[in-house]
């Protein structure tokens, strides 16, 4: 068969027509575009890649700092509770099941907290569970006092009457009963709330798994 | 030495950039001979003199039950120099990390089995080499066989080699056991590593660093402390001895106004009851050239009582309430829980005057909290007929310790004190150093004094924070100078008992730059060697031996006492031993003085010391013709060298010959 796809180098134009240039340009913007889109998907990927190291001081040490917890306590309530507090979503996304685990670890060791929620309570008198109580309030306290700072929301006396001028921190008091009319609102304080203001939680190894709340214990 | 008193002046360089090599100080001493060149790096430049590169003063308490750093950023100006204690990272449990104030001087040996891979790492480090911390507290309390405790008691325990791997000593033949030696680096070691995570631009061998010893520690306890140091790189560690490191810290925290607070003519006695040591030391404060000078005048004897025993004492009582009350006998594990719950018993009652009565609960080991729970309480009377009347008894200030003979089946353990009763070991201390103020013209004592009279008093150690305690110590104290109607010691206010040995030290970085006052010390005992008299042998006795006194008491940081009339004749390539001993009240022996009588409590015997002349091109057999010197170092530990009376060559002696033989 004859070749009939010989290239004719005289038949490509020596002048540069308006087809011509139009098209190289838009060549010339869909390579930029497509510089652009590679390279944010790069920045993006280092970065989350940064970010979940970032947790550890230095790369190449095993240590993951656990995100602090969320504040549970901030409602100050000016009557009963009666919903829980807002979810914060961002703070919740990143939050993981590990700081919660790892507060119950803590709870368990120092105050056997999982082992008095587990234990029938029917079984005992009020002795005992007020001896068991001792032992599970202390813990908590220590707990409490040795990874957080607690503060409280309202200095006022619970009970007292108070005044919430114009903008007052909605996260912080909630208004409860008859809500009507403007700023500023009075009414009685029932609970003054509390704030964690600091959290120190222990740090945990890489391979640590919090789900353990309590080892198994073989004396040999 | 003296000349830094007076008022702190604005007149440092400021220490620039934290980074800079170390401008190394440490340099072995033109002395010293060949042979001992590698072995005796030495802090050679003159105290107060400012370090370039060195950005923080650094003061390690390196405690018996605990381990404190605490630090200054020198490159701050003056005013603004602020103390700080680090927090340190430490295992708490396999796999987590909590950063504490105070690092537990434990040291936990892991069975392989025992520890999840990966579950030991520290910030810089994948695995532990050993578990220091709060980590080897816990796992100990329930597997006491691999647990060191105590190990700085036993650098200072005549009759064992601290180098020998002889920890846990209750350990079974399996567990691989390291010497107190090993312990002490180890816990150097993790400070080390703590501090150069947290400060990676500030190497800590570039610091001033100071570490803290008790008064009473022996030359050979120091000499290896400042060993352990240089042996993890921390060449131009100095020590510092506890008392007076509580005093600076009370000067610190005066912010100058100290002087408000004393007079020429004080005697300060420092009281540092720490969990397993107590303390004691004497402070004079005297006039030199119109400013208050401060010098150390008496150390007391190493007394290994503490906390840790107030604690066991109180969890006894309960045990033996708890046995007669309900007729079971407690497993050790309950015991030892006994003693944690009595530990915060006690502290709620001393802090707490209307609590009577703490109840104690130790529940069961297993998952029932409620079954098998052992209940108690600790009352107030418990804990003043245990504690105060037990540790702190009213006693004449001429009742001394009781010592009872040791039985002589005791296992080779620690020698703790026989007698709890800190007020007569500290009434002991007192009339035994009478004469301690004898040379200052200021201080005087009344004719008819038998003993020291101080007239204020510092307390330090976490167990004095207890009021009832201090208070206790006081009227005791009080009580004795009324007798003798001398005027009441007060009490020096405003440390801070847990931590002011470590900020001490700190502080007293920044004094040898010249910016306080310094505490003049020099040796806190007199040290003889004994000799053989000349007297013809009597069949079936042993020689009579003389104590030759080689280096007087006070002797200062770098001077140097020779004893070239007194000549000895050692075999080259045999080693020599002479017997060692040291006085805490003979002040007034001068080197070269020869004591043919002397009371046990006069001298007290240390371990041996030992010469080995190498051969060095002499030969085998030969005597030669030596006499002895004494030098303090700078960094403040003691060294004895034999030197030649022919060519001046000079051989270190060795302290740490213990023999084991107890």
């Amino acid at each position: 068969m004859k070749n009939t796809y010989t290239i004719d180098l005289t038949l490509m134009p020596t002048t540069l027509d308006l087809w011509h240039v139009a098209l190289i340009a838009s060549i010339l913007v869909l390579a930029l575009v497509l510089i652009i889109v590679l390279l944010s998907m790069l920045i993006g990927m280092s970065r989350r890649a940064r970010q979940s190291r970032s947790a550890t001081a230095k790369p190449e040490v095993k240590i993951v700092e656990v995100e602090k917890i969320v504040e549970v306590e901030r409602i100050v309530e000016v009557e009963k509770i009666v919903q829980a507090p807002a979810p914060e979503p961002i703070v919740l996304k990143e939050s993981t099941p590990d700081a919660a685990l790892q507060l119950l670890g803590l709870l368990q060791k120092e105050a056997r907290f999982i082992d008095f929620i587990k234990e029938d309570m029917n079984a005992y008198g009020d002795a005992d569970i007020g001896i068991a109580a001792r032992v599970v309030h202390e813990g908590c306290n220590k707990v409490i006092n040795e990874y957080f700072t607690l503060e409280t929301l309202r200095t006022e006396q619970e009970g007292s009457k108070i005044t919430l001028a114009k903008g007052f921190n909605a996260t912080e008091v909630r208004l409860t009963g008859n809500i009507v009319g403007e700023a500023p609102f009075t009414g009685t304080l029932i609970h003054k709330g509390w704030q964690v203001s600091d959290t120190r939680l222990p740090k945990l190894t890489r391979g640590h798994d919090a789900s353990i709340v309590a080892t198994a214990e073989v004396e040999l | 030495m003296s000349g830094l008193f007076g008022h702190v002046k604005k007149n440092h360089s400021q220490a620039e950039a934290a980074d800079e090599t170390v401008d190394n100080k440490a340099e072995p001493p033109g002395q010293a001979g060949s042979e001992q060149a590698t072995a005796e790096p030495q802090a050679t430049e003159a105290p107060g003199t400012s370090h370039e590169g060195v950005r923080f003063s650094v003061g390690i308490d390196l405690g018996t039950t605990h381990c404190v750093l605490s630090y200054a950023d020198l490159s701050k100006d003056e005013d603004d120099i602020q103390q700080q204690v680090m927090a340190v990272p430490q295992l708490t449990s396999p796999g987590v990390i909590e950063n504490k104030k105070q690092l537990p001087s434990f040291l936990y040996l892991a069975h392989d089995a025992e520890i999840a891979e990966g579950s030991t790492a520290l910030p810089w480090r994948e695995k532990a080499e050993y578990l220091v911390g709060d980590i080897a507290r816990n796992l100990g309390s329930k597997t006491p066989i691999r647990l060191v405790a105590s190990a700085k008691s036993w650098l200072c325990h005549a009759g064992v080699d601290c180098k020998q791997a002889i920890l846990p000593s209750e350990a079974p033949e399996e567990v691989a056991r390291i010497s107190p030696f090993q312990a002490t680096q180890s816990y150097l070691q993790h400070l080390k590593d703590a501090w150069e995570n947290q400060h990676p631009d500030a190497p800590l061998a570039a610091q001033d660093l100071i570490i803290t010893v008790p008064a009473s520690f022996d030359p050979a306890a120091r000499e290896l402390t400042i060993e352990a140091a240089r042996s993890v790189g921390l060449n131009q560690a100095q020590l510092l001895e506890e008392p007076q490191s509580a005093l600076y810290s009370w000067i610190d925290n005066s912010d100058g106004d100290w002087r408000q607070h004393v007079e020429v003519g004080d005697v300060i006695l420092v009281i540092d009851v720490g969990g397993g040591t107590t303390d004691l030391s004497l402070i004079a404060v005297t006039d030199q050239h119109g400013n208050l000078e401060l010098t150390r005048i008496a150390v007391g004897d190493h007394i290994l009582l503490g906390g840790d025993n107030m604690d066991l004492a109180l969890a006894y009582t309960i045990k033996a309430k708890i046995e007669k009350a309900q007729g079971q006998r407690l497993e050790g594990w309950q015991v030892e829980a006994l003693t944690h719950a009595c530990r915060d018993a006690k502290e709620k009652i001393f802090n707490q005057v209307e609590l009577d009565n703490v109840p104690l609960v130790v529940p069961g080991r297993g998952s029932s909290l409620m079954g098998g729970a052992l209940r108690s309480e600790l009352t107030r009377e418990e804990v003043d007929r245990v504690l105060v009347e037990g540790f702190l008894p009213e006693v004449a200030v001429s009742e001394r310790p009781v010592v009872r003979p040791r039985s002589g089946l005791r296992t080779q353990g620690l020698p703790y004190a026989q007698d709890a009763g800190i007020t007569r070991h500290l009434a002991s201390f007192l009339a035994r150093q009478l004469s301690a103020v004898d040379e200052l013209e200021a201080v005087n004592l009344p004719e008819n004094a038998s003993f020291l009279h101080p007239t204020a008093v510092l307390f330090n150690g976490g167990v004095l924070k207890a009021e009832v305690l201090s208070q206790r110590l006081m009227k005791v104290l009080n009580g004795w100078l009324e007798a003798e109607q001398a005027p009441v010691a007060r009490l020096l206010e405003g440390a801070d008992l847990d931590l002011a040995v470590a900020q001490g030290a700190a502080y007293y970085g920044i004094v040898r730059q010249g910016k306080g006052v310094r505490i003049k010390g020099g040796t806190a005992a007199s040290y003889y060697v004994g000799v053989e008299s000349a007297m013809p042998a009597v069949p079936g006795l042993a020689p009579e031996v003389e104590a030759l006194c080689i280096a007087p008491f006070g002797m200062e940081e770098g001077s140097t006492e020779v004893l070239s009339d007194n000549e000895f004749g050692l075999v080259i390539g045999e080693p020599v031993r002479f017997r060692f001993f040291a006085s805490h009240s003979r002040r007034e022996d001068k080197v070269g003085m020869r004591l043919d009588y002397w009371t046990d409590e006069e001298l007290q015997e240390l371990d041996e010391i030992e010469i080995t002349l190498p051969e060095d091109g002499r030969q085998q057999g030969q005597v030669v013709p030596v006499h002895l010197s004494a030098t303090v170092t700078e960094v403040g530990t003691l060294e004895l060298h034999a030197v030649s009376q022919r060519d001046e060559h000079r051989w270190k002696i060795e302290f740490e010959v213990r023999t084991g033989a107890s």
